[in-house]
């Protein structure tokens, strides 16, 4: 027979309070008003006296938000590793039969055409952002949420649209740059720096490619998800994967430009 | 053991029957994925063993041909050997498999927080394994430069049989794992921090977690830096490049002029995923053996707080120590200097862990249940196998025992051994979890078979990684296809070893064996196991929670009043053993009251 | 004789270099001091099993701090002598007084390529490397040097002399490994390498690659004779006449 020694803190009764039990579902509009108390995990301050640990209306933002954070902390290190070895190949060099230590690295001068891509990528960072932010407006959201249409979904679909299509030119432009390039004969294989030219901006360009795939899915799911939640986690994590893939650019882009 | 009432209360609400039950295999039911998961390491692990055994035979009898029977020369059976055994057993099934059987609910949650990306990330491990094991039909072979792949000789398709195609399906196997491994940390990482339940507080999740926990975020980190060192060398092998290729590099016969690179980059970037690899094998084990020692002992776990910093600590420094691999290869002997120290700063945390899991058992009686048994196992085995790692710590000592048996010898006591000692352990003690479903509740493996396992496994582990330190000491080097029939004084070194390889070989054919009575049992159990009760180990952790048997994810979609009913709330740190009020009691982490749950049977 | 009777029970094979006698000392200590380790917690591990059980409170100072200062301590005392070793052996070159020898390493063989009377090695081309044509390191014959340059498949040494060796891989990754002189070092193409080592006990032992290096890595060994000096200088002068011989 279990036999009571203390009766302890956490078991004390607890103030009712509009959130328990609801467990991310929808019950209560997933909208940007911060004194909802959401998210986080068993702990923090007075856990006891918070409702259930990490439920809540934006539950699964918040989850899908961190495995974003993870995802893009991983991508982080495969880009600096490909950066740590183009400083090792930049600045190492080798010794030649007669003992001279040669270092062979001839800078690949970078077509201009990538500046405008990169104003194009911030551009749509701008966008992106817009539509973003158009996810979350506190009237809308409340208005979706009682079944008032869509009006989030239909403001922020021109954006992603606009989006969609500034990645594409960039995405255009790269291959032109590549082009450019070609003409000149400076090929994957030419020289050291091309090597990481044609690297960078290739995974770069894989990971805009994949960017723009989960931009049509977002946009797709405006239209087919039924659920407001889900429209705002797929809008609001493409947005910040772009965010971040257009960081990278910058520094990749920098490295490109200034560090050869 | 009788549950308490108040928990049978709790059970009795009836679920109605899941009419979207998916194919086993195409489920996101994080439960059936951790078995799918195991059921891939198991797998694995019979291939990874068939392979050692033929290794362990063409060592002492070259002239045998297995070769007939097993494609593939002597070099691509070890490389797939270590591959297969590090990635696909020793990474996966403590991992995912476990992680995904087990890690939600001792956090109390009902699921894991991404479940698609869960599904494809075992989808993408199971293509990556039949990748890799297509390798050995290719017409040269899988590729034989072991599981580091050094190039020259893994970029040069020239440089021996199975460094083309072989080689191609190899990078692209690891490659699809490095994605999928770290998609699945992305998942355990997420879990961890957003699913705990109320009170669940991170200074009482259970040291498992936290083992969990390190290893993804280790996993998240190394693993991207593979994937670039794999992307790197494939462009050397197809695209012209020369990363890790040197000027001027003659291989047989042809000289690639163009080089610029250095196979040096390849051993950083490698090992700087290479090191926390090893450690992302084994935290998850060190942590279930604290969790047992003290479960078994009815002890809290001597000085947690300290486990748990411990455990971060030889996380953060395993990224730090990556150039213990390379003392001998050619960097700066002042960097050697600074990596020689950071290792064996690293042996102070571990000593830390070993002191904690003595203290915890020091005159405590324990019940010895078959993943007890193994557990003690496991930390007589880290202890051997960790104490020679400060040796080869030392640049100068390295510089004699570097590529040798003795190296062989640390690694497969310590992360081999050990770490399959853990998975024994994890497997006897979570096989009611393991074969649990909505009609059983789920068996137990049998005691006596388990027993006569854990003793034939733990002398047969000694009885083939001792002497191979001896023979490393002599002087006998990892790789070599064969001992005898070698010219030189070479010759004469070498085959003074055959006596005590015959003796290694004889005792890896008997430890090999006694997995036999695993399988056995394991096959035997998973029909006829004795039904385990609720709580058959007396256990504090949240997985035994009466409660959460019986509740799949799909239930808790289907009817969401029976959910908030069965709301998971966390009261207490695990280990809460009181044996100064009563000899065995206990308190789980679910439950309110401090109760004295007697415990006079036995768990049979 | 005393040291090895104490190496015995580790199989060491015989030391036979100046520097292998410390690294000896230090690594029988380590083996030693693991043994004894490896046995006091098994000790302790299996005396707490079998003694009755207790639930006296401990003090984790005692039990967990204490023992974790003692053990770092060990740990940084045995660092610090192996790190004194190895600064010893590494962090200086040869000196210049000594013997100069060039290696290179190939799948799957060793060559060591001596200086002759000049004491300067010739050029080396990659594409003239070619063992068919006896000439396996690729020496260019238009270079000056290149005449007394001598190549052998075994490593001749004269006892108690100092040697500097320039470790060279031409194709793959290899390992130059001598037991029983206590020494090992990869060798990456591309990158020559220096080690250096004085061997005091004539005799013939064993070099092994100890770097997988493909399908014929266990069978790439070559000899290490250890002659007295006498037997050497001897040794030496015929290989200068008949290499003279062969060049006219
Ligand atoms: C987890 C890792 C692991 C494991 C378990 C093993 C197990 C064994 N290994 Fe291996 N080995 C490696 C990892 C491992 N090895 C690595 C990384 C290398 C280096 C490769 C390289 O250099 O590239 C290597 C190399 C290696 C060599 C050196 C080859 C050489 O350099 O020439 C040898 C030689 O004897 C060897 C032998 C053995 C033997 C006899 C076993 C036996 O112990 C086998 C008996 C098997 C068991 C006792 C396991 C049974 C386990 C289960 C049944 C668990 C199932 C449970 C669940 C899945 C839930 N291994
Ligand atoms: C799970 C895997 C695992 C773990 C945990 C470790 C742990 C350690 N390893 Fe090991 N290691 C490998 C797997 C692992 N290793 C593998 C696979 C390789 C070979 C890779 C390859 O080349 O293929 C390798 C190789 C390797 C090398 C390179 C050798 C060489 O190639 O020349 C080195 C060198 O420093 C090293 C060091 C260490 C150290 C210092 C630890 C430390 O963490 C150990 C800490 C433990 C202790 C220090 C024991 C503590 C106990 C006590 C001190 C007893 C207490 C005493 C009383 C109470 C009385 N390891
Ligand atoms: Cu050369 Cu191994
Ligand atoms: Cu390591």
């Amino acid at each position: 027979m279990p036999a009571t020694i203390t009766p302890i803190d956490t078991d004390r009764d607890r103030k009712r309070r509009v959130d328990d039990h609801d467990n991310g579902s929808g019950r209560r509009p997933p909208n940007d008003n911060r004194d909802k108390r959401t998210g986080g995990g068993g702990d923090g301050d007075n856990w006891n006296e918070r409702p259930h640990g990490s439920r809540g209306p934006r539950e699964r933002l918040g989850s899908y938000r961190l495995a974003l954070f993870f995802a893009i902390a991983g991508d982080l290190m495969f880009f600096v590793a490909l950066v740590s070895v183009f400083f090792v190949a930049r600045t190492t060099g080798h010794f030649d039969a007669y003992n001279r230590y040669i270092n062979e690295w001839l800078p690949t001068a970078i077509p201009p055409i990538l500046w405008l891509n990169t104003a194009v990528l911030l551009l749509s960072s701008v966008t992106i952002e817009l539509a973003r932010r158009s996810m979350f407006h506190e009237q809308h959201v409340m208005e979706e949420w009682f079944g008032l249409g869509k009006p989030t979904s239909r403001r922020a679909a021109p954006w992603l649209i606009a989006s969609i299509l500034l990645g594409s030119l960039f995405l255009a432009g790269q291959t032109i740059a590549w082009k450019q390039l070609a003409s000149q004969h400076v090929f994957f294989a030419s020289s050291q720096s091309s090597h990481f030219f044609y690297l960078i901006t290739y995974t770069h360009a894989i990971h805009l490619f994949l960017g723009i795939g989960a931009l049509l899915t977002a946009l797709f799911g405006l239209y087919t998800s039924r659920q407001i939640e889900t429209r705002q986690i797929l809008v609001d994590c493409t947005a910040w994967y772009w965010h971040s893939m257009g960081l990278f650019w910058i520094f990749l882009f920098t490295l490109l430009a200034f560090f050869q | 053991m009788t549950p308490t009432p108040r928990h049978q209360s709790s059970t009795t609400s009836p679920l109605p029957p899941n009419p979207y039950t998916l194919p086993p295999l195409f489920t996101t039911d994080h439960h059936t994925i951790g078995r799918l998961y195991l059921l891939l390491a198991l797998f694995s692990v019979i291939i990874g063993t068939t392979l050692s055994l033929h290794m362990r035979l063409h060592l002492i009898w070259p002239g045998l041909n297995i070769e007939r029977i097993l494609p593939g020369s002597y070099l691509a059976i070890m490389t797939v050997h270590g591959t297969i055994m590090l990635f696909f057993v020793l990474t996966t099934a403590p991992q995912s498999g476990f992680g995904n059987l087990i890690l939600p609910a001792q956090i109390g949650s009902r699921r894991m927080a991404l479940p698609l990306v869960n599904a494809f990330s075992f989808w993408l491990t199971a293509l990556s394994l039949l990748v890799l094991c297509s390798s050995a039909f290719t017409e040269a072979g899988s590729p034989l430069s072991g599981w580091t792949a050094y190039p020259p000789l893994s970029a040069v398709a020239s440089a021996g049989p199975g460094q083309g195609l072989g080689m191609d399906l190899w990078l692209a196997s690891i490659a699809l794992f490095a994605i999928a491994s770290t998609m699945s940390s992305i998942n355990t990482l997420v879990t961890i921090i957003r699913l705990r339940c109320e009170g669940m507080t991170w200074d009482r999740l259970p040291l498992t977690v936290w083992g969990w926990f390190t290893a993804a975020l280790l996993s998240i980190l190394a693993f991207s830096v593979l994937l670039a060192a794999l992307l790197l060398l494939f462009c050397d092998r197809h695209a012209g490049t020369s990363f890790f290729l040197p000027a001027n590099d003659l291989v047989n016969g042809t000289l690639h002029t163009s080089g610029s690179g250095s196979p040096l980059l390849w051993l950083h970037l490698f090992w700087f995923f290479g090191h926390p690899e090893v450690y992302i094998a084994i935290l998850p084990g060190m942590g279930l053996t604290s969790m047992l020692l003290a479960n078994f002992a009815r002890r809290r776990v001597f000085a947690y707080r300290t486990m748990i910093v411990t455990t971060l600590l030889i996380g953060f420094l395993g990224i730090l120590v990556w150039g213990h691999h390379m003392f001998i290869s050619g960097l700066s002997p002042y960097a050697i200097s600074a990596f020689s120290v950071s290792t064996i700063a690293i042996g102070i945390p571990a000593t830390a862990k070993v002191l904690s899991w003595l203290a915890t058992i020091w005159r405590s009686r324990p019940q010895y249940t078959t993943a007890m048994l193994f557990s003690l196992g496991f930390v007589s085995l880290f202890i051997t196998g960790g104490l020679t790692g400060p040796i080869l710590a030392q640049p100068i000592l390295d510089q004699y025992l570097h590529n040798t048996f003795f190296v062989v010898a640390h690694f497969h006591l310590i992360m081999a051994m050990a770490g399959v000692f853990a998975l024994f352990a994890a497997t006897y003690y979570w096989f009611p979890q393991i074969t649990r479903s909505a009609t059983c509740p789920g068996r137990l493996m049998s005691e006596t078979l388990g027993r006569w396992h854990f003793a034939t496994t733990l002398l047969g582990a000694y009885a083939t990684f001792l002497p191979m330190h001896l023979t490393g000491l002599a002087g006998e080097p990892r790789h070599y296809a064969q001992l005898s029939g070698v010219p030189n004084a070479a010759g004469h070194l070498l085959a003074d070893l055959l006596p005590l390889n015959r003796f290694i070989t004889a005792a890896a054919i008997f430890l090999a064996s006694a997995q036999l009575l695993f399988l056995v049992n394991l096959v035997r159990s998973l029909r006829h196991g004795q039904l385990a009760p609720t709580n058959p180990w007396q256990a504090t952790t949240m997985e035994w929670r009466p409660a959460l048997k019986n509740i799949s994810p799909i239930h808790e979609t289907n009817s969401r009043a029976d959910v908030s009913d069965l709301k998971i709330v966390v009261y207490r740190s695990p280990c809460e053993y009181h044996s100064s009020l009563h000899p065995s009691s206990f308190t789980p982490q679910w439950e309110p009251e401090i109760t004295l749950n007697t415990t006079d049977d036995d768990p049979e | 004789m005393a040291l090895h009777f104490i190496a015995e029970p580790w199989h060491l094979p015989a030391n036979a270099s100046i520097h292998g006698l410390a690294l000896d000392h230090h690594l029988l200590l380590n083996l030693w001091i693991v043994a004894a380790l490896f046995a006091l917690s098994h000790l302790i591990l299996l005396l707490g099993l079998v003694l009755r059980r207790t639930s006296a409170p401990r003090n984790t100072w005692r039990v967990e701090y204490l023992p974790l200062a003692a053990i770092t301590f060990l740990f940084i005392a045995l660092a610090a002598q192996a790190e004194r070793l190895w600064a010893d052996a590494r962090y200086t070159g040869a000196d210049p007084g000594a013997l100069q020898v060039e290696v290179t390493a190939m799948q799957f063989a060793w060559y060591f390529r001596y200086p002759g009377t000049d004491a300067t090695f010739a050029i080396t081309r990659p594409q003239l490397a070619d063992p068919a044509t006896g000439n396996p390191v690729g020496i260019d014959p238009s270079d000056p040097h290149a005449a007394d340059d001598f190549v052998t498949t075994e490593l001749v040494l004269p006892a108690h002399r100092e040697v500097d060796l320039t470790l060279h891989a031409q194709d793959v990754l290899h390992g130059f490994s001598i037991p029983q002189m206590r020494l090992q070092q990869t060798i990456l193409p591309g990158q020559p390498i220096h080690v250096h080592f004085t061997p005091t006990t004539p005799g013939t032992y064993a070099i092994l690659c100890t770097q997988l290096c493909g399908t014929g890595h266990f069978r790439m060994n070559a000899n290490l004779r250890v002659l007295s000096p006498a037997d050497f200088y001897a040794w030496l002068a015929a290989m200068q006449s008949a290499q003279k011989a062969a060049q006219s």
